[in-house]
């Protein structure tokens, strides 16, 4: 099976060192933003753009973990996903809440990580922060912050490693892998890993 | 009530990362795999965190309907499977004995097909006869949980218990849990044994002689479980992590069982007296209704090592999940 690394450690390293600026930039200061992580790879990547934030401003943004187990679409499929507990440790009231999340493909999983938002209280704005966004929307959702636009074939799967959970820091492209082919968008959701 | 499904998905099936619940149905937890209690138990734990949202409201189970069906009186477990349907999104239908057709003499299996002809997914049940759920299973088609059903099983009250004494205690593993009372007719007792020590827990049991089921306890403890029987309640209560108290039936006393509540309470009731000789760290648990006064003290009942009323809060987070559970299982499953 062909596989192909199209981010290394260091570029991970460098977009989301970018992606942090931005989010500073766009955002003039990050006193009304807080970060939530889609469960799991977008959790240690928003604790990332968290700490980088407040290497260059001294500013610690609150971050949150959301498991979208209770949102999703799909919840009939013939698996259970193991459903984490989902933990937003702020009032979400005002605040322009930024997603992360690990790669972007059909939107399905941000519609939903919306909803739940929504469900905590009325941000003032809503923008999602991915590492890696690899087309086939199936939903009218763009991110706002990408790391690495990737162009894919449907059947390809893009597979996140971070180091908090996988041991090491790499995006690999490969063709059609059944093990990792997860519905929805071609990777590991709230599963066991 | 097939779903399409897209080929993609058909083949995300086999997938590793997903964790596959393969129950159609939670009838005891005799043939439950620790494996599958922790995931029930993890699931709730992400449900008790709905329920702590000023809006407790998830669309999970948007367009499914529960039917439940007590043929028993029953409150609390009624309503908590009631308020977990509602907060998962479900449309809940609630039927008794009195106003079913169970009434005007149509059987169990009858009624229960009519339920799911009227679209029906889930029939949460409690019956008097042990083994009506399982009847139910056998011959329909819908996804049943035993709410209870005669002497045999109650199993959400013991995975409430068990996710009760996890999240006070931190494991359940190598703990003890003394249950005391009419162990003979109690379900809570039969389903809490299966649940404790799959998990690792020891499990002592104290009641009258009269009411301890002892030669099937045997067998039991012979499969290797750990079990044991100790009648004296002040020897048992020094060795207790956890003090369950079964509620007293009251006809009991008709059938010969007991002199009378008063001896009973005399010797087995759980009061300030009695965890005064229990470890300081030792809870309180009942399964309710309470006969405060009768195997439990009111000053127990209400006291700070009572979970009584936590219990009843998390067993609406673990019937979220039995229901959340059995709702992500496929139809060929």
């Amino acid at each position: 099976m062909p596989q192909k690394i199209i981010l290394s450690a260091d570029d991970i390293r460098r977009a989301l060192v970018r992606i942090a600026h931005e989010v500073v930039e766009r955002n003039r200061g990050v006193e009304h933003i807080v970060f939530v992580g889609i469960l799991r790879r977008g959790v240690p990547i928003a604790r990332r753009l968290a700490g980088h934030i407040h290497a260059f401003e001294g500013v610690d943004v609150p971050i949150g973990t959301l498991d979208i187990g209770l949102y999703r679409d799909d919840v009939q499929g013939r698996v259970g996903p193991l459903l984490h507990k989902t933990d937003i440790p702020f009032n979400v009231d005002g605040k322009g809440v930024i997603l992360v999340d690990d790669v972007l493909f059909t939107g399905r999983s941000i519609r939903a990580a919306m909803d739940a938002v929504m469900d905590f209280g009325r941000p003032q704005a809503i923008q999602l922060a991915v590492l890696v966004d690899r087309g086939h929307r199936e939903l009218p959702i763009r991110a706002d912050y990408v790391g690495k636009s990737v162009p894919t074939a449907r059947g390809e799967v893009v597979q996140v490693s971070v180091e908090e959970i996988d041991g090491r820091n790499e995006v690999v492209i490969s063709t059609q892998d059944e093990r990792r082919a997860a519905p929805d968008d071609g990777r590991r959701l709230g599963g066991a890993a | 009530m097939t779903i399409a499904r897209s080929p993609e998905r058909g083949k995300a099936a086999a997938v590793a990362p997903w964790q596959e619940f393969h129950r159609r149905h939670v009838l005891d937890l005799d043939d439950f795999s620790s494996e599958e209690i922790e995931q029930v138990l993890t699931t709730a734990g992400a449900m008790s965190e709905v329920l702590g949202r000023r809006i407790r409201k998830v669309p999970t189970l948007r367009g499914r309907t529960i039917v439940t069906l007590f043929l028993e009186p029953s409150t609390r477990t009624r309503a908590s499977f009631e308020q977990a349907g509602k907060v998962l999104s479900a449309d809940v239908i609630n039927l008794s004995g009195s106003e079913s057709s169970v009434k005007k003499g149509e059987s169990l299996v009858d009624t229960a097909k009519t339920l799911e002809a009227l679209g029906a997914d889930v029939l949460v049940m409690r019956h008097p006869m042990s083994g009506a759920p399982n009847l139910v299973a056998r011959a329909t088609g819908l996804r049943v949980v035993n709410a209870g059903d005669g002497w045999h099983a109650h199993p959400t009250q013991a995975l409430l218990d068990l996710f009760t004494i996890r999240q006070r205690l931190g494991r359940v593993d190598r703990l003890t849990v003394l249950i005391v009372g009419d162990i003979l007719h109690s379900r809570v007792a039969r389903s809490n044994i299966w649940g404790l020590t799959k998990l690792g827990a020891r499990v002592v049991l104290c009641g009258p002689p009269t009411l301890m089921p002892s030669q099937a306890l045997a067998a039991f403890a012979a499969a290797g479980q750990r079990l044991s029987i100790e009648p004296d309640l002040e020897h048992a209560i020094p060795q207790a992590d956890v003090i369950m108290t079964l509620r007293l039936q009251k006809e009991r006393m008709d059938s010969g069982f007991l002199p009378s509540m008063r001896e009973y309470a005399a010797l087995y009731q759980i009061n300030d007296q009695r965890l005064a000789r229990a470890k300081p760290a030792a809870l309180v648990m009942h399964p309710g209704p309470m006969n405060a006064g009768v195997e439990i003290s009111h000053e127990v009942a209400h006291g700070p090592r009572s979970l009584v009323e936590t219990q009843v809060t998390n067993g609406v987070a673990v019937r979220m999940a039995i229901l959340y559970l059995l709702a992500a299982t496929g139809e060929d499953a």
